[in-house]
């Protein structure tokens, strides 16, 4: 092969590799990209059912509770227009407590609810270096 | 007065970076103008750069280390200190915390710029003196966006008055051991990296890429990587065990901000080989340098700058967010722009067959360029997503998906790439040396698919391959005088058999996990894989600057196996009031067993929530391999660059 040509082949592959990897992600991102949810877009929107989401919003005051085996948890997640009834089964973030915010990743369910399969809260309100970006600045439980 | 002292070194240094660009940019147009140049002024505007290159590096190593009394000091004067450190905080999360903040971490980073400027112009012996000149020139340049970037908008020795009785103290999940190791090792990556770069650009900039200029790269590149390799392995296993997760990486911004640098570092280190060994690959590695760079800006930046967490509402200073984009899209740009304009100068090197070691080289480099594009992608989607007004996040579902096939292509290009012979090899004879390591694959992935029933498809290929790159890395030590193989041969190696190492341990993590979360009472077992767990009690420990609840777990191997004991905690810090939770964690040869603590309920029950992890180290250990054959690789390259060297001056 000619010098010339073998580097019209390496551009070739090169340009075709940043083509395929680009199709790839955008493909992949149509289906397994998380829509975020606030309670109040739930009513409006047809539910995303068997898909991960993420839901966020406040955990309303006197909703939280435990259930008799001691690790499922059920709660109310509400943004002043809707309110969704979550159920977590974990050991929940450290600063999750009712009237604070709260993010849920899970899936809804047909009835409405929401069945959480990690919960994001804030670690801690007034404090937040840099190096808490992403998932330093939120505490995280996560369920298999 | 020390807060003052360190703006005013900053400044010097900043100042010196300045003259450092000048004197390069000179001393390079006069010397690309033999006519004009009257030769003994060249020579001097020459000269002079190495010194100030020197002094700039000292002054900023001068600057960070004020930075650090001033935190040791708990000088509360210093807004940064007031509002990132306390004066109850352990002398060493006091030190490390001086970089756990924007500005400290900024400084950091110019500082090791500067004091790898300074290697540089010390240590470089290998290069043309213009190509060397330039490189410098290129690097004060990027330097001088760090000092403007520090000096207008992250200054970290503002004073604040009146200074605050104490400060507000370090994040807790910060004030651990690998703060004082994680970001210094991945930011000596990154700097790195930026260094090869410089080498690209002065050689474009005196069109003299050739194997000269990939010989006196490489030893940068290769040092940068094995610091990548490290610090994302050390982050790795840090947020294992601090988070209380189980978990090993979470495809989370951050993450892949370091993983994108070593992506493309890891084609950059292959592909200057070629250039350095075989004269080929020369416009393909320059593009390669400007992608590493590019990577590890883009790193760094989105790190720093705080814009990949907006659904969490992190509070981005604007006018900082805009002044990073601005350096980013220069220095990217500008880049670009240098290889656009003179990669036409750049003649093509030496050919090959695509059945060659070059060729599976291309390959590799190839993949990870796909795996790279899909990483980034992934990563910024969701700013460019919030741009269109729509909130969402992206996943380890999606990179899982998207990345991981791709990935076990590449494994298996590396397993059959050192195989080939340069320049030209026969399919056939390529195939013949790699029955083995297929057998090895193929055996694997019979057995477990036979004995486990039922585990994941991406796992079970992981720990067939695995396998199968373990026997096709050490090939080619086969039948070799293992005495007279050269250091770096045992470098590849290793560092190849660390990638089947790590992934093995991906693998089982991923395929044979156990875990029980139970609201557990005392004295009551509890059965995670092989081993009986059992709540012996709970008490209150104090610390140095927490206070935690205590709880004592037993934990047995089957019914026979001696009794050893866990203490996972739930620790509260006041400085800033903070709860966190202390995993505990058990290694055995085979694997880890991990626990965590949560909340008690009414009826005296605690949660607890168990794991058992088979072979689960292997993940880090393979990454600590892979480091360690990067440094046999680095000596062997140096040792032999010295001999030849000395060889050379022998014979003159």
């Amino acid at each position: 092969m000619k010098a010339k040509h073998q580097r019209l082949t390496l551009a070739a592959l090169a340009v075709a590799a940043v083509g395929g990897s680009s199709a790839l992600a955008l493909s992949a991102l149509k289906d397994q990209a998380a829509f975020f949810y606030a309670p109040g877009d739930v009513k409006k929107d047809a539910l995303p059912l068997g898909r991960a989401v993420r839901l966020g919003g406040m955990v309303a005051g006197g909703s939280l509770h435990r259930l008799a085996d001691g690790v499922t948890m059920q709660f109310v997640v509400t943004d002043g227009i809707a309110r969704v009834p979550v159920a977590f089964r974990g050991i929940a973030p450290d600063l999750f407590k009712e009237n604070s915010g709260v993010v849920a990743e899970g899936k809804f369910n047909p009835d409405g609810s929401f069945t959480a399969s990690n919960l994001l809260a804030k670690h801690d309100e007034k404090y937040m270096p840099p190096e808490m970006k992403g998932k330093m600045h939120e505490t995280k439980t996560l369920v298999q | 007065m020390i807060a003052e002292a360190g703006l005013a070194a900053l400044w010097f240094a900043a100042a010196l970076a300045a003259l450092q660009l000048l004197l390069a940019a000179m001393g390079v147009w006069r010397s690309a103008k033999p006519a004009l140049a009257e030769a003994s002024m060249t020579e001097d505007l020459m000269r002079a750069v190495r010194p100030v290159a020197v002094v700039q590096g000292v002054l900023a190593l001068v600057a960070m280390l004020l930075l650090i009394v001033l935190f040791v000091r708990s000088d509360m004067s210093v807004l940064l200190v007031a509002e990132n450190s306390h004066s109850a905080k352990p002398l060493m999360y006091k030190i490390a915390g001086a970089w756990g903040n924007h500005e400290g971490s900024m400084l950091l980073w110019v500082t090791i710029l500067g004091v790898a400027g300074a290697a540089v112009a010390l240590l470089e012996r290998g290069l043309a003196r213009p190509t060397l000149i330039a490189t410098l020139g290129a690097q004060a340049a990027i330097a001088l966006g760090f000092y403007a970037f520090l000096l207008f908008s992250s200054n970290p020795f503002a004073r604040i008055d009146p200074a605050p009785a104490d400060g507000n103290g370090l994040n807790p999940l910060l004030q651990d051991p690998g703060l004082a190791f994680h970001p210094p090792t991945l930011y000596i990556g990154y700097v790195g990296i930026s260094i090869a770069f410089s080498f690209a650009v002065g050689a474009m900039v005196t069109r003299d890429v050739g194997p000269a200029f990939a010989r006196a790269m490489r030893p940068w590149v290769l040092a940068a990587w094995i610091f990548l390799t490290l610090g994302i392995t050390a982050g790795s296993y840090w947020a294992y065990y601090e988070l209380g997760w189980g978990g090993w990486w979470f495809w989370d911004p951050v993450e892949n901000a370091s993983l994108m640098p070593w992506l493309a570092a890891t084609a950059l280190l292959h592909s200057v080989t070629v250039l350095a060994t075989r004269d080929g690959l020369r416009a393909w590695t320059l593009m390669l340098a400007v992608v590493a760079f590019s990577m590890s800006m883009i790193g760094t930046f989105l790190v720093r700058s705080g814009i990949l967490t907006s659904v969490h509402a992190f509070a981005v200073d604007p006018t900082r967010g805009s002044f990073i984009l601005a350096l980013l899209a220069i220095y990217i740009g500008g880049a670009l722009l240098l290889f656009a304009l003179r990669v036409g100068t750049v003649r093509a090197g030496t050919t090959f067959d695509f059945v060659s070691r070059e060729g599976a080289l291309v390959a590799n480099n190839l993949l990870l360029t796909v795996i790279l594009g899909v990483v980034l992608i992934g990563t910024l989607y969701p700013i460019v997503a919030a741009g269109f007004g729509t909130q969402l996040s992206v996943g380890p579902p999606f990179f899982d998906k998207a990345a991981g096939p791709v990935a076990l292509v590449l494994i298996a290009v590396m397993a059959v790439g050192p195989l080939l012979r340069w320049r030209r090899d026969s399919a056939q004879a390529a195939i013949a040396r790699v029955t083995i390591p297929i057998a090895v694959t193929g055996v694997v992935l019979i057995v477990v698919a036979a004995t486990t029933g039922g585990i994941a498809l991406l796992p079970l290929l992981g720990l067939a391959l695995s396998a199968g790159l373990a026997a096709a890395s050490v090939a080619p030590l086969w039948k070799r005088n293992l005495r007279r193989t050269p250091l770096f041969t045992y470098g590849m190696v290793i560092a190849h058999l660390g990638i089947a190492v790590s992934l093995a341990g991906m693998a089982s993590d991923t395929a044979f996990t156990q875990a029980t979360l139970v609201a557990a009472r005392v004295g009551e077992p509890q059965r995670v894989g092989p081993y009986l767990v059992t709540l012996d009690g709970v008490k209150p420990v104090i610390g140095p600057n927490w206070s935690a609840i205590e709880a004592r777990l037993s934990a047995r191997r089957g019914n026979d196996g001696g009794v050893f004991y866990l203490r996972p905690q739930s620790r509260f810090f006041s400085n800033p009031v903070t709860v966190t939770s202390e995993s505990a964690i058990a290694t055995r040869w085979d694997g880890q067993l991990y626990t965590v603590l949560g909340e008690p309920d009414a009826q005296g029950r605690w949660q607890l929530r168990l794991w058992w992890k088979p072979f689960v180290t292997l993940i880090w250990l393979g990454g600590a391999l892979v480091a360690l054959g990067g440094a046999l690789s680095l000596i062997g390259r140096l040792t032999r660059g010295r001999r030849e060297r000395g060889r050379g001056e022998a014979y003159a």
